[in-house]
């Protein structure tokens, strides 16, 4: 059968962030998918290695608009370890309520693209204002929607206030109805149903090779949290479920990330329910020659931050992995065999315009022969005269239909 | 199994290619090893004893390439940083691609970073730089120096 390669990206008006895809498909079935990324690579590690320790925390806050909250959290674990301290037990209720805060905003703009890739808008415009509640507290906590700037090497810069605990708690009451009203609506509709239950199957086997993290592995029944297998942060004081199911498929996805959700929203009541008091800051002045390695389950999976000092004010080496470092290879896994329409929802992270012809291009198998968007056009012109022809449809002037008016 | 025997387990099973092994605190380890040996070993940790395999990270030291592997083992919270060292002239190692496709991503970053050659690896191509980056400019070494201080827009878009 003729193949065909699809390409999508780098720069597409309805992707959220430069990335290539290149599907080839036979007929409606992907065959064969490629990646290629590096379209947003700013050096951040190397720039990290030119400011102070300080000052990186800045920089790699910056690294992803909507987890600006996890590279900060592994990198000052990993300041932290080079001199093997303890942050305050305060600074630690901070640090979760704000990395919790996260991992729901991030969830619902996840669920909310999810629904919009399936062409379920209302999910996405139901979605989108429960995650202004959120963001709402993340303000009232921190004095900004986005890159909130709580952490430091050594503990938080900014206490929560306790008159604002009150108004925070009515904020995540509110929340719960709607998350259990979506809960219903996803695991009952027909619709989301069929376009999600046994597509883009990750197996288990395939996850541990990959590498896959958070929720990617977790709905392949692979029991990986950070937040469980090391101690850090407020996680372990108390009671919380991890979420695992089996299938792997895009329905389990996305019930692993609402029910996620409702745990986090449990953790968040819990700190500030108990919250500490007690400083909130180490102040450390000098970081140690040495190595450290921190790590935080992020929305998506673990990020990774490893540091290196030489006893100087700014380090050596800084290598930071993000999550989806990882999880983005499991592509080439789910979605070979799977069909065109589905694809979208698959690599989920891109929203892809078939008919945007101007930016694709389209080969025969042995790609010796390239249209542009020239001829498609032409080609698409022929085919319409074709097909008015065989229906008898007679040309209509546009001078016609306008006297035609009463 | 409990840290203790995995390491003992990992000490006599590889003496000849295990060089030195540094407890940094109760969950970390650094296990330096030749890097002749560095598929049976992380082959051994990554397959049988079911670790995850984070990432590696590579550093110039100015004096040899040095190439961190971190593996997490779950069930103990015990993070096993394997340390290779590299000559800095003609850095070589085996690929570990053919043992997990969690490798394949790294490996090429690393290789256009740092200009570590991965023998053995299936397409060990460019990941993020741009495709007009020079060959033999390597960003993370030691002694890079910036090639091209002309911002994207200025050098005009061919």
């Amino acid at each position: 059968m003729k193949k065909t390669i699809i390409p999508i990206g780098p720069y597409h008006p309805l992707q959220e962030e430069p990335e290539f895809f290149m599907l080839t498909v036979e007929g409606e079935t992907v065959v064969d998918v490629d990646v290629q990324i590096g379209y947003n690579h700013r050096g951040i590690e190397k720039l990290s290695e030119l400011k102070s320790f300080d000052q990186s925390t800045f920089v790699i806050e910056r690294i992803c608009g909507i987890c600006s909250t996890s590279h900060p959290f592994a990198y000052t674990r990993a300041v932290e370890d080079i001199e093997g301290v303890e942050v305050p037990m305060r600074a630690k209720y901070i640090r979760t309520i704000i990395a919790e805060g996260e991992r729901i905003h991030s969830h619902l703009l996840w669920l909310g693209l999810a629904g919009h890739f399936l062409g379920y808008n209302t999910v996405y415009m139901w979605v989108w204002k429960l995650r202004e509640e959120i963001l709402d507290v993340m303000e009232i906590i921190s004095g900004n929607r986005n890159n909130y700037a709580m952490f430091k090497p050594g503990g938080v810069r900014r206490d929560i206030n306790p008159e604002d605990i009150p108004l925070i708690m009515k904020k995540l009451d509110k929340i719960v109805p709607t998350l259990k009203m979506l809960f219903k609506a996803v695991r009952d509709d027909p619709v989301i149903h069929a376009r999600t239950k046994g597509i883009g199957v990750l197996t288990k086997e395939a996850s541990i090779n990959f590498g896959a993290l958070g929720p990617t592995s977790r709905a392949s029944g692979v029991a990986r949290d950070v937040r469980k297998d090391t101690v850090y942060g407020a996680y372990h004081e108390m009671d919380w479920d991890m979420i695992v199911t089996n299938n792997g498929d895009v329905f389990d996805k996305v019930v692993v990330r609402i029910l996620e959700m409702f745990e986090s929203v449990k953790i968040i009541k819990y700190c500030l329910l108990h919250l500490p008091d007690g400083e909130i800051d180490l102040k450390i002045k000098n970081i140690p020659p040495g190595e450290g390695i921190g790590t935080h389950e992020a929305p998506r999976g673990e990020t990774f931050h490893y540091v290196r000092s030489d006893g100087s004010n700014s380090p050596v080496r800084h290598k930071v992995r993000a999550p989806t470092f990882m999880n983005l290879p499991t592509y080439k896994a789910t979605i070979k065999g799977e069909k065109i329409a589905d694809a979208s929802i698959i690599l989920a992270a891109i929203d892809p315009c078939y008919c945007c012809t101007e930016r694709m291009s389209i080969r025969d198998t042995k790609g010796e022969r390239l249209f542009n968007g020239k001829e498609l056009i032409r080609l698409s012109q022929i085919k319409t005269q074709t097909l008015k022809q065989k229906l008898g449809v007679k040309e209509t002037s546009l001078e016609k239909l306008v006297q035609g008016k009463p | 199994m409990k840290r203790k025997q995995v390491l003992q387990d990992l000490t006599t099973r590889f003496k000849q290619d295990i060089l030195d092994v540094f407890d940094k605190t109760k969950n970390r380890v650094y296990i330096e090893i030749r890097p002749e040996a560095i598929i049976p070993i992380s082959g051994y940790i990554f397959k049988d004893l079911g670790a995850r395999f984070n990432i590696a990270s590579g550093v110039d030291t100015r004096e040899c390439i040095e190439i961190l592997y971190h593996f997490t083992i779950e069930e103990i919270n015990l993070l096993i940083s394997l340390r290779v060292k590299l000559d800095r002239a003609k850095p070589v190692i085996e690929s570990l691609t053919p043992v997990g496709e969690a490798f394949n991503w790294i490996e090429r970053e690393m290789h256009e970073l740092l200009g570590i050659r991965f023998k053995g690896h299936p397409e060990l191509k460019r990941l993020l730089l741009p495709d007009n980056w020079p060959k033999g400019v390597y960003p993370l070494r030691a002694d890079y120096k910036e090639w091209d201080k002309t911002a994207i827009r200025d050098r005009g878009v061919k």
